[in-house]
């Protein structure tokens, strides 16, 4: 680089460009936490919805599925199963129960986590509000 | 080796190795998972094999900046590390709570893991990247802040230059941003919104700092090139590096429930992303072809232009092409998020380290600069076999991802996820097979170890 860029305008760029961009990203992050009651459906936020959020965590589902797009690619995309699921929560339930213990010889199979019947209600309450939230038309079809 | 404390480092690097090794072997199980989907199921079903994966890829990486930062900081500060002592103390808390958490995941059900840890006190556990138990979080921030600390100190009491400087910048961003890990709403969006704080702000953000300021560090050693050139260079790097990553945070807030503006923010900004990275391969290249002096150490020199072309072509090409919304709406979840991971993370982060250790092992094992040629040209033989096969896997991964999209986003008639699995099996074999060759590489390059040792060293 030239002799009249120095390094000194270098490190005022490096300063003052990341400063300038972080607050904006602060600002616009202020924005978005003002306009996100009318996005994230947190209405449906029940206790249930909530325990059923620490079911959904506490057993690593996103090691194998995505939920809004993101976690892991093994398995099907959960974002809008409840939807998928003709919109039932009793069809979810039905299939996590439903997973063989040995798993099915030569394909992926879901572990059977052999949930009670209050972490099952959980974690199907919790997968319907995921479905309710205003994704941007995201995923493109049922399919996920 | 110039400071007789630069020697901490070598455990450091020793660990990050042997954490590699376990990172690369469960990724061939991952692999074989998802072609014969019953693979070691139930024992290690593919959620906990992947979860032992990435943690120790983000284990391993730490390892690898820390024993960097205790090689550079005290040849660039003109001075002994604070603390030796605590440096090698944080190793042993490190790698003991490293090793209890892999083996939690291994050993019993997750569920349990988090009942055994506490988790319901302060639920932290089950996202992705972040399956760390809560206690093993506090442990990290605790070494964390004991190896900033250490590390800090002595730059403090030394010479300050604009390498240990960004640096530390990188270290303390790094520690910082972890804190958001602890951050576990109810509500899904504000999870996944600060979630990003940690995974984005890390890779896309303060970890090229630490990236560039090694790198410059690794440069300035082996070209020769006046530090003033350098340093300059990095500065201009690592300012594009955040002008761009900062809000280029939004192209992840598309399609989880944020406002829509993120996708013009997101897409703007992070189309910009491979800017810092273009201007790292022209730096490297233009370093190397300015040197005024052959570096003994030719394999260093290698994997420095190694990692800064794939990290050009993994974290910059593969990145942006997907960065945009309307491209992103039909790809997000594929498998092109995997074929970008994989070649994002070696090209930028796997190699730096990489390149690191092999300008550094050889002061530290007792040379004066470098390896005999025959264990150079070993190294060099590991390089090309895992960064070939690394394009490979990231190629075939390619291939299945854009098949997937069609198949189950785009065509008229989309398919379900798993009927779209099967159809794109003969990808997921060749990845197989690419990853293979991945893992002989990395039993290659082990071997330059011991290869040639008794040989004189190149001068």
């Amino acid at each position: 680089m030239s002799q009249t860029f120095t390094k000194a305008m270098a490190r005022n760029i490096f300063y003052g460009g990341s400063v300038f961009f972080f607050l904006l990203f602060l600002a616009l992050t202020f924005d978005t936490n003002s306009a996100l009651p009318e996005r994230d459906n947190r209405g449906a936020i029940t206790e249930e919805v909530a325990r059923g959020k620490a079911v959904w965590e506490e057993n690593n589902c996103i090691g194998c599925h995505t939920l809004l797009g993101e976690g892991a690619y093994f398995a099907p995309e959960l974002g809008n199963v409840y939807t998928r699921f003709g919109n039932s929560t009793e069809a979810i339930k039905g299939f996590i129960q439903s997973r063989p213990k040995e798993g099915v010889p030569g394909r992926r199979s879901m572990p059977q986590f052999n949930l009670s019947e209050e972490d099952l209600n959980a974690v199907a309450e919790f997968l319907k509000y995921s479905s309710e939230i205003n994704t941007a038309n995201w995923p493109p079809n049922i399919q996920g | 080796m110039k400071y007789q404390s630069q020697a901490v480092a070598k455990p450091y690097f020793v660990a990050a190795i042997g954490l590699f090794v376990g990172q690369i072997l469960f990724g061939v199980i991952l692999g074989l998972q998802y072609v014969i989907g019953d693979f070691l199921f139930p024992e290690i079903p593919f959620n906990v094999a992947r979860m032992v994966h990435t943690n120790l890829l983000i284990v391993w990486l730490l390892f690898g900046f820390m024993g960097a930062s205790y090689y550079l900081v005290p040849e660039e500060s003109e001075t002994e590390l604070f603390s030796p002592k605590l440096a090698l103390i944080t190793f042993w808390v490190f790698l003991v709570a490293g090793a209890l958490t892999v083996l939690g995941y291994l050993l019993v059900p997750y569920a349990t893991l988090a009942e055994m840890t506490g988790n319901s006190l302060l639920p932290t556990m089950g996202r992705e990247f972040l399956e760390q138990p809560t206690i093993t979080k506090i442990g990290i921030v605790i070494v964390a802040l004991a190896f900033i600390f250490n590390i800090g100190m002595t730059v403090l009491k030394g010479r300050k230059t604009v390498v240990s400087l960004v640096l530390l910048i990188g270290l303390v961003g790094l520690a910082v941003f972890f804190l958001f890990s602890f951050y576990n709403p109810d509500n899904l969006v504000l999870d996944k919104y600060y979630w990003w704080w940690v995974v984005h702000l890390w890779v896309e953000g303060v970890w090229e700092l630490i990236l560039g300021s090694i790198l410059a560090f690794v440069l300035i050693k082996t070209t020769g090139v006046d530090r003033e050139v350098i340093e300059k260079w990095l500065y201009v790097i690592i300012a594009l590096a955040l002008i761009t990553g900062i809000i280029g945070t939004g192209h992840h807030y598309y399609w989880i429930g944020a406002p829509e503006y993120w996708q013009w923010w997101g897409s703007i900004f992070s189309a910009l992303e491979p800017l810092p990275f273009f201007m790292m391969t022209v730096f490297a290249f233009n370093m190397v072809n300015r040197r005024r002096r052959n570096h003994p150490n030719q394999a260093a020199v290698l994997w420095a232009l190694g990692t800064a072309v794939m990290a050009f072509l993994g974290a910059g090409v593969w990145g942006f092409m997907h960065t945009l919304a309307p491209i992103n709406y039909y790809t997000h979840g594929t498998q092109i998020t995997a074929a970008h991971g994989h070649m994002a993370f070696y090209g930028a982060y796997v190699m730096i380290v990489l390149t690191m250790i092999s300008y550094a092992m050889p002061m530290l094992r007792g040379r004066d600069a470098a390896n005999s040629g025959m264990s150079q040209v070993v190294e060099m033989w590991s390089f090309w076999l895992m960064t070939v096969s690394m394009v490979f896997i990231t190629l075939f991964l390619t291939g299945a991802g854009v098949l997937q999209t069609y198949l189950q986003r785009y065509t008229d008639d989309p398919m379900p996820f798993m009927v779209v699995q099967e159809k794109i099996e003969i990808f997921y074999w060749m990845r197989e097979v690419a990853g293979v060759v991945f893992l002989l590489g990395l039993f290659v390059y082990i071997a330059s170890f011991f290869i040639g040792g008794k040989e004189p060293e190149e001068a």
